[in-house]
């Protein structure tokens, strides 16, 4: 078994707002292997970013409160100190967001951004330090490295932005990678370009990868294993194939079905999920997609647990009442997976 | 600019693409350049962006027209030309046949009662300090029609709303539901064509479908035409019955909707539909892709010759120096390109030059031979004028 890098368990975070408590990540338990890519996939609200932020630190506000804990090789993230996180953050476990503009210092050159955080944890000479910064930013793709390294952020593309971004987080080789939407913002070529240099990269180096997207077509691009989160709680957890062609929680159904295709011909209606998000202030009791799921029934208004309910599948785990046996008939709509308009079970 | 016959030859090309006699909107090698300006107190004009380059499309009554490509490809300031938010530099416009590319303000307003648009982020383009049913009876006050109240009402409950948050303003209603309110907007004054620009981009994907759904349900309710702006081409795919794609300010393909997605003829094309993932775990690690290194050039100086040229895999010399018509092929399948993919011999040997080619483009077809040009266009001058020719032109006008 591949050595285990992280361990999420019952993971909580709420802030306190003027409007009441939000509830943003409620029980939330994951694991990373080495050499693996874990992709978290939800919508806004879903408590993804907030999941992986908190691993580092970024949550710890006046107002926020966490609970359950994040295991780095036997440390707990969640009671670290500050200077304890800081020697964590970028050696042991580097972050890229969504927005490079507004992640890199708009004042300083990007080579010595990249200089400075080495620095900041290694002994060594400025020389060295650059002579690395150089080599990371060819591996990831910019051309003529040397002379790029003296430009300013905004004389880079988005594109360009990113990968110096990307160049940063692999500085001290760590070995948790977590990127959060690090395409979204770009376009599809360029996209393309990213996400096939962040695959050749993670092929070579044994570090673990948590992906954090809202794009079904880059999680089946990507990921090993896939965790679909909805209103701060993970709905299912599985392989990327057990995720795509068997998937057990109806919001999954929802998410597959909404998605549109462009390698076939379109079903004249896509089977949206009705309804939207709950509030994470005043979440429904029990399951949360239960007020826009056509399957719920009585049982569901208390909380299921994240178990395997498969038996050929230990690994697979979902929190829906339904029996398996049910689910495969409820699932189809017109030919393929999606939330259909269904009747309440027995 | 173009002499009679030429305009001729265009709606030729458009009834056999369309097969109706008039399209309701048409463009005509429009071109829309945005002047760069330096300096302290004079302003020179030192450069321009060309975002559209003579762009020749036509769109018929109840189709969906979808506009791809990447920021920055000009799709956004074509849609905003269409409803003529901002005023071609150059080309033609038609609405139902008529010229309205230099009407002012106040001679559009018949124009604006037909042609509608939806903008894409639906925060900024709402007025934070208008209850919704201001929002959505401004439209109807302006045209002058009667009983907005109940008809606010009833466009707010057929795009999805609850008809009692009449009152609301928009900060009080989520993303999705904030589309919507831009939708029964532009719903208000009972269009024929709604320009749609990127309407669900921001959007998560299960409220994308949501609105999707509804923006199908309207079109099959009320008639509408759309033009649908995206750079998601799945999206696309699902909405549209043609599709355009363009590239720093060009069109590079033109195509039947199904038909761009099994035979795309331009390598931009087909670098486009590579680039983008598959939600489907075996189909995608089966396929074979072809990515595309570098990103577009600047479209202050644009390349010359064909503009996709840099990034290419399949250029050569000709690409760099002549800029290739839109070639026409069976299926009124347009493509500009000299080395075109995904068609056999017959087919690259049956091509025609398109009269909607941009006037910039050269003569040389695929198959190698010249198309022969027309009489009319023979003492044309080629090209379209500089900024300083046509500035001089508005003076003298």
């Amino acid at each position: 078994m591949a050595e285990r890098l992280l361990d999420v368990e019952d993971l909580k975070v709420s802030f306190q707002t003027e409007d009441g408590l939000v509830q943003a990540v409620d029980g939330v338990s994951f694991t990373l292997d080495r050499g693996e890519v874990l992709a978290i996939v939800g919508e806004s609200g879903s408590g993804k970013s907030v999941s992986v932020m908190t691993l580092v630190g970024l949550t710890r506000t006046p107002n926020s409160r966490f609970g359950g804990s994040a295991k780095l090789g036997g440390r707990d993230l969640l009671s670290a100190s500050e200077e304890e996180l800081e020697r964590i953050r970028g050696a042991e476990i580097a972050m890229i967001f969504q927005d490079p503009i507004s992640s890199l210092d708009p004042v300083h050159r990007i080579g010595d951004q990249i200089i400075e955080q080495i620095q900041a944890h290694e002994e060594i000479s400025k020389a060295a330090a650059l002579d690395r910064a150089v080599d990371l930013m060819e591996r990831v793709g910019i051309p003529n490295a040397r002379q790029r390294a003296r430009a300013f952020p905004h004389e880079f593309s988005g594109g360009m932005r990113q990968r110096a971004m990307i160049a940063m987080a692999l500085s001290l080789s760590p070995s948790v990678l977590i990127a959060d939407e690090p395409t979204t913002a770009l376009d599809v070529t360029i996209q393309a370009q990213i996400l096939l240099e962040m695959k050749q990269l993670s092929q070579g180096s044994d570090s673990g990868v948590i992906f954090v997207t809202h794009d079904l077509g880059v999680v089946a691009d990507i990921a090993d294993r896939v965790i679909v989160m909805y209103a701060g709680r993970v709905v299912e957890q599985g392989t990327l194939d057990e995720i795509f062609y068997d998937p057990q929680h109806p919001y999954t159904w929802g998410l597959l079905g909404s998605v549109t295709r462009m390698d076939r011909d379109p079903p004249r209606r896509l089977p949206a999920i009705p309804g939207l998000p709950p509030s994470l202030i005043d979440p429904p009791e029990g399951c949360h997609f239960r007020p826009r799921c056509p399957y719920a029934f009585d049982r569901c208004t208390e909380v299921p647990a994240l178990e395997a309910r498969l038996n050929d599948a230990p690994g697979h785990l979902d929190r829906c009442w339904l029996e398996p046996s049910e689910k495969r008939g409820r699932r189809e709509v017109a030919g393929r997976i999606g939330l259909g308009q269904g009747t309440a079970a027995a | 600019m173009s002499a009679e016959p030429d305009r001729d030859a265009l709606r030729d090309a458009e009834q056999s693409l369309t097969g109706t006699d008039q399209p309701l909107v048409e463009t005509e090698h429009l071109q829309l350049y945005f002047p760069v300006k330096k300096g302290i107190l004079v302003d020179r004009t030192i450069g321009e962006v060309h975002a559209v380059d003579d762009v020749s499309l036509a769109l018929r009554e109840g189709e969906t027209l979808g506009v791809v490509g990447e920021s920055g490809c000009g799709k956004t300031t074509l849609a905003r030309s269409i409803v003529r938010l901002l005023e071609p530099t150059a080309g033609t416009l038609r609405f139902r046949g008529e010229d309205i590319t230099h009407l002012g303000r106040r001679a559009l307003n018949p124009v604006h009662r037909q042609v509608q648009i939806v903008f894409q982020d639906p925060i900024s383009s709402l007025n934070p300090r208008k209850r919704v049913g201001q929002i959505v009876g401004t439209p109807m006050r302006l045209h002058g029609i009667d009983g907005v109240e109940n008809r606010v009402s009833e466009l707010l409950e057929r795009v999805g709303l609850n008809p009692e948050h009449i009152n609301r303003f928009p900060h009080e209603f989520s993303g999705g539901q904030r589309q919507r309110i831009g939708v029964a907007r532009a719903l208000a004054v009972n269009p024929r064509l709604i320009v749609l620009d990127e309407p669900v981009s921001a959007l998560d994907v299960s409220i994308q479908a949501q609105v999707i759904n509804l923006l199908d349900d309207l079109q099959d309710d009320f008639g509408l035409s759309y033009v649908f702006i995206a750079h998601d081409l799945a999206v696309v795919r699902h909405v549209s019955d043609r599709i355009a794609v363009m590239y720093l300010g060009k069109l590079m393909e033109v195509s039947p909707a199904t038909e761009l997605y099994s035979k795309p003829i331009h390598p931009y094309t087909e670098a486009l539909l590579s680039a983008i993932p598959i939600p489907d775990p075996e189909e995608n690690r089966a396929r074979e892709r072809m990515v595309i290194g570098g990103e577009p050039p600047n479209p202050i100086t644009p390349p010359p010759g064909c503009r996709f040229h840099t990034r290419c895999p399949r250029a050569t010399e000709v690409c760099r120096t002549v800029e290739p018509p839109l070639a026409e092929y069976p299926a009124g399948h347009l493509a500009a390109c000299h080395h075109p993919m995904n068609v056999d011999a017959t087919e690259i040997e049956s091509a025609t030059r398109s009269p909607l080619s941009p006037l910039t483009s050269g003569r040389l077809l695929p198959n190698g031979k010249e198309a022969p040009v027309p009489p009319d266009e023979a003492d044309q001058e080629p090209g379209v004028p500089s900024w300083g020719e046509r500035l001089k032109r508005r003076l003298t006008a």
